[in-house]
């Protein structure tokens, strides 16, 4: 009894109410954006939103099982839960049915279930107890390792579904790496190695080249060398550059820019590192091979795109990137979903009143593209307090996480607000044209019961385990 | 372990930098833009046009000209079409299987989700099959609209013909969009704003595939199409259709005015085409048959928009002049030695008796009267110059109508062309120009233009003594709405009255003179003809025959010319076929002493290969 009391008084309830508003507002949103004359009660249980209150009330009695689960439970059952977890992933890849084109899902009877959603807390809780094992050293080869099986593991089973949207997910752990001590570098060569692999398919591999050249350039003049020298090594760089150009040119050898590029550079390398390491420039190898690095990823860069990704994921980035546009063919879809949100305005056109939503013009209104019948309903005032309910949410989490005791907490905590971060970036901004279409759902929001109990999971668990912070989990 | 708890704030910063870049640009998506409105709009509403039903057309006896046919375009909007029964579907349409997939692929070039015509103007009996069977083909609809119909073949130039609307008539006008009708010639363009009425339009909602998912806004947009008003023509359809028939195989045009009222009775160009022709689907094909036509140029409306010299029958207004002036008298006589001399100048006249009076000089068509009072009346003392002299003539021309627009509610109309003093000037390079230099312009010759609804404008002025009205193609709009109030309006001419008399003398002569008297076929018996004839030189071919006429003398109830081209001469067919109009339109049937003129004339063909021979030479 007394216990019973404490849970109720620790738990986070600001948390709780955050997720019960936006739960709640979900379900109106699915109401609105598959209403219909015929079945006017949000009750009716053969429409979605009848539904999706069925899942609700069902969410409820999960986060109050979560909730009376022994928070011991969860760190000493995290690995063998992900190995349930992993052989599911590999069943449904067997056993699973096809929705969508991706294998994703088991069906007994009338009802689907979709494992990859339930890996998230899962991964979550495996992470969480490895990181926060005594002596955890982040940077040693075999924690990188298992800590990459944990991740990779349940991310390669759920691409192998051609569910790309699911397995993506698991790369926002980085964060949580990043603040359990992971170097700022790797966070930073991330960032670079996103911007040149969007500005390698916007522009050319030989803009990137440059633009690696000059972030070089700007390095070297960081760690202490001087102008003049950066400038006669630039001017050596452009001179073989040229000659190589003009041969190139005169022997009708047919290379490209980059190529040229690459070669002009590899052929500088052996003198300037002879003539860094005579001026005890020590850090000038290690921007060396940076640039090699970097130039050898550029040059995959198109590979991967042209090989690796499906033709639609292609089209997709293609859009997004505003290279190729086709607003009735791969682009139909964004681009209804920005008329729909655009067509809202300042107050929306009032609940019920959306037409772009209601009249099947954005495709997948009631899961993927659910934001679109906010955006068009409750127009910038509404999207604006769904985008700040969930920050407010997520940065909830960040705080609660950082006043755990112990370490598993908070790096499931962590785990929890990035997870949910990531859904709600890429499924926005796929919404707004601002990220590829990738289909993932918008946490509380988008129609299903896996997703919204997935979610319910994942951050009950962790208010469970808040309600415990004084306690130290190992 | 907690020495890197500084990192929240790169996480949380992340976090609501996203956010924060989501806001601005939902921002923008959704307040500073607003294409986005836009395309929600037209994205989600569809705008039905009602479309009105356009005016019929009345002759002014209440016969029907032109009406209203439904004609059914089959819509198809490419994306809610599933797989069908290409053999049936092609069937039904009467194509084959391959223009069906050409023309589907055709529509969804313009749009997979918006309709776009699949094929034009089924026919009913098409349709009703088709009808029947359309629930099997999702995807396809049918959209009525009107066509016009004509039950008299008869006057194509005057009544016009529709056609869609370009970018122009759109930018021009707002109320026009893509596939609308506009009348492009005749009636059916000057009245357009009449005829047309008013679109309406409903707007509904609609889904993704286009389905109707209600009356938007409760039917507020909602406008309901405005009929067009009908319009009843000055037009005596029976007597058109003879004068079609009388000029049947030969070029040239009648036109025939009321001269109490400037109602136009008719007005046709020979050869004519069937207005059925510009109706439909065929329109641009026959268009284009009968513009590539150059010899016989059908489309080409004779009655208004080709400029003849007038020849003799300008000898009228001439005299005219000269009373007016006070130059000569009714009993002025002139003698004429078979040409005008004036010094080693030399113009032609023909056989007649000399000297002649003033109705004698109409009724014979002397060149050497009309000479002379011509270069009388421009070199008269009172003026100080040729150019003022003239200046004061061509006053007196003008106020007949010539040179200028008469003002009809017709399109097209042209000028004609009556010198001024300066081009005179210009073309003898010199001020001080003679009227000699233009003495060919006495008998209606030398640069003078003047179209035959300028001749029958000018009958009409005779007729009346001098006034007209302005000649009109439209008696009343709607129930009996007047028209405009120009055509009510008298226009005067420079002429007083009491120098009418004279002349009309003369073009009784015309007629009921006896032996010379060129218009003799246009003889009436119980009604007295008053007519001139003229003869146009034609350096390309056999001359062209003029004759203008009024009828009865006393009372006039029509004021007509018909002008033949190489119809050689005035008497030949000019005269007779005005006396048969005269008579018809008065009478209402060919006394049976005409009748072997009748069928002469109908019989008559100048545009076919001829061999016969011209023997009679005089005018």
């Amino acid at each position: 009894m007394n216990r019973k009391v404490n849970l109720i008084k620790n738990l986070d309830w600001i948390t709780i109410m955050l997720y019960a508003i936006l739960v709640f507002l979900g379900w109106i949103n699915i109401y609105a954006a598959v209403y219909n004359e015929d079945h006017q009660s949000i009750f009716d249980a053969t429409q979605r939103y009848g539904k999706q209150l069925i899942w609700i009330g069902a969410a409820f009695f999960i986060a109050i099982i979560v909730l009376t689960i022994e928070s011991k439970f969860y760190s000493a059952f995290a690995y063998p839960t992900l190995i349930l977890m992993v052989l599911l992933l590999l069943a449904v890849l067997v056993f699973g049915v096809k929705v969508n084109g991706a294998r994703s899902w088991f069906q007994f009877g009338s009802i689907r279930f979709q494992p990859a959603e339930f890996a998230k807390f899962a991964t979550n809780l495996a992470i969480a107890r490895y990181l926060s094992q005594y002596n955890f050293k982040i940077h040693r080869i075999k924690s990188l390792f298992i800590t990459g099986l944990i991740l990779f593991t349940p991310a390669v089973l759920i691409l192998l579904q051609n569910d790309t949207g699911s397995a993506l997910v698991y790369s926002v752990f980085i964060l949580v790496l990043y603040r359990e001590g992971l170097s700022g570098f790797v966070l930073f060569l991330a960032l670079l190695a996103a911007i040149f692999f969007v500005f390698t398919l916007i522009y050319s591999s030989f803009a990137v080249a440059i633009l690696i050249v000059a972030i070089a350039a700007i390095s070297l003049k960081m760690i202490g060398v001087q102008t003049k020298q950066i400038i006669i090594a630039l001017t050596i760089l452009a001179g073989s550059f040229g000659t190589l150009w003009l041969i190139n040119k005169g022997a009708d050898l047919k290379l490209g820019n980059f190529s040229l590029s690459f070669v002009a550079i590899l052929l500088n390398a052996i003198p300037f590192l002879i003539y860094t390491y005579r001026q005890k420039i020590k850090k000038a190898a290690l921007i060396l091979a940076l640039v090699i690095g970097s130039l050898f990823y550029t040059f995959s860069v198109s590979y991967i795109f042209d090989t690796v990704l499906e033709p639609h994921q292609q089209q997709r980035i293609n859009e997004l990137l505003g290279i190729k546009s086709d607003p009735y063919g791969a682009g139909y879809n964004v681009n209804q979903s920005k008329i729909a949100i655009g067509s809202g305005g300042f107050n929306g056109k009032g609940f019920l009143n959306g037409t772009q939503t209601k009249f099947n013009f954005v495709p997948e209104q009631s899961t993927d593209f659910i934001f679109c019948t906010v955006g068009e309903e409750w127009g910038f005032l509404g999207s604006a307090l769904v985008l700040i309910l969930h920050l407010s949410l997520i940065l909830r989490l960040v705080f609660l996480a950082e006043r755990q005791r112990s370490s598993f907490s908070r790096i499931y905590g962590y785990g929890v607000a990035a997870i949910l971060f990531f859904h709600i970036a890429v499924n926005v901004g796929m919404t707004i044209g601002l990220a590829p279409v990738i289909g993932i759902p918008l946490p509380f929001f988008s129609y299903g019961g896996s997703s919204l109990w997935s979610f319910t999971i994942l951050l009950f668990i962790f208010l469970r385990l808040d309600a415990n912070r004084l306690e130290l989990l190992r | 372990m907690n020495n890197f708890s500084n990192r929240r704030f790169i996480i949380g910063g992340i976090f609501a930098f996203v956010i924060l870049v989501f806001l601005i640009r939902l921002f923008n998506l959704q307040i500073v833009n607003d294409q986005y409105k836009l395309s929600a709009e037209s994205n989600s509403q569809r705008r039905v046009t009602q479309y009105a039903a356009r005016g019929l057309i009345y002759d002014r006896n209440g016969e029907l000209l032109v009406y209203n046919q439904a004609a059914y375009d089959l819509m198809i909007i490419p994306r809610q079409v599933k797989t069908f029964d290409t053999l049936d579907f092609s069937n039904l349409l009467g194509i084959d299987k391959e223009d069906i997939i050409k023309r589907i692929k055709k529509a969804k070039r313009h749009s997979r989700y918006r309709s776009s015509i699949f094929m034009k103007q089924i026919s009913s009996e098409r349709y009703a099959v088709l009808q029947e069977k359309l629930y099997k083909y999702p995807g396809f609809f049918v959209q009525t609209r009107t066509l016009r119909k004509y039950p008299h073949q008869n006057a194509a130039h005057t009544l016009g013909y529709l056609g869609e609307v370009n970018d122009r008539h759109i930018k021009k006008d707002k109320y026009y969009s893509q596939g609308d009708y506009i009348g492009k010639s005749g009636i059916e363009n000057t009245y357009e704003k009449i005829l047309r009425g008013a679109k309406g339009l409903k707007v509904y909602w609609v889904d993704v595939y286009n389905r109707i998912k209600g009356s938007f806004n409760d039917g507020d947009l909602d406008k309901n199409a405005v009929e067009g008003k009908n319009i009843t023509t000055t037009l005596d359809i029976n007597l058109q259709e003879y004068g079609e028939r009388l000029m049947q195989n030969k070029k040239g045009g009648i036109v025939a005015i009321d001269p109490k009222t400037g109602e136009i009775l008719v007005k046709l160009s020979s050869p004519g085409y069937d207005p059925e022709m510009f109706v439909g689907r065929a329109m641009s094909k026959n268009y284009r048959k009968l513009a590539n036509n150059d010899t016989l140029r059908p489309l080409f409306d004779r009655s208004m928009m080709a400029k003849y010299p007038p020849g003799s029958i300008f000898k009228l207004v001439q005299a005219l002049v000269g009373l007016q002036e006070g130059l000569i008298t009714p009993t002025t006589r002139i003698p004429c030695r078979g040409a005008y001399y004036a010094g080693r100048f030399k113009m032609g006249c023909h056989h007649h008796k000399s000297p002649l009076d003033l109705k004698q000089s109409i009724q014979h068509s002397c060149n050497t009267y009309y000479a002379q009072i011509f270069r009388e009346i421009l070199d008269a003392p009172r003026f100080s110059s040729i150019n003022e002299g003239y200046t004061n003539w061509r006053k007196h021309i003008t106020s007949f109508g010539f040179g200028a627009k008469l003002g009809t509610d017709l399109p097209n109309e042209l000028t004609g062309f009556i010198p001024k003093a300066s081009y005179h000037a210009k073309v003898n390079k010199t001020q001080n120009w003679k009227s000699l230099n233009i003495v060919s312009m006495a008998i209606g010759q030398g640069p003078l233009l003047i179209t035959p609804l300028q001749m029958a404008n000018m009958v009409a002025c005779i007729a009346n003594r001098g006034h007209y009205y302005i000649p009109h193609i439209v008696k009343s709009v709607g129930d009996n709405e007047s028209i405009d109030p120009k055509f009510l309006k008298k226009q005067q001419t420079t002429i007083n009255p009491e120098y009418f008399d004279p002349v009309i003398e003369g073009m009784d002569l015309v007629v009921h003179g006896g032996e010379g008297s060129t218009g003799r076929s246009s003889a009436i018996k119980d009604i007295r003809v008053c007519g001139k004839t003229g003869t146009v030189q034609n350096p390309h071919g056999d001359d062209h025959s003029v004759y203008v006429a009024f009828a009865p003398k006393d009372d006039p109830k029509i004021a007509i010319v018909v002008y033949v081209e190489n119809g050689v001469w005035g008497a030949r067919y000019g005269a007779p076929i005005s006396g048969l109009m005269i008579e018809k339109y008065l009478k209402g049937e060919i006394s049976e002493n005409k009748k072997y003129l009748e069928k002469r004339m109908l019989e008559a063909d100048l545009i076919s290969p001829k061999e016969e021979t011209i023997s009679n030479n005089h005018e």
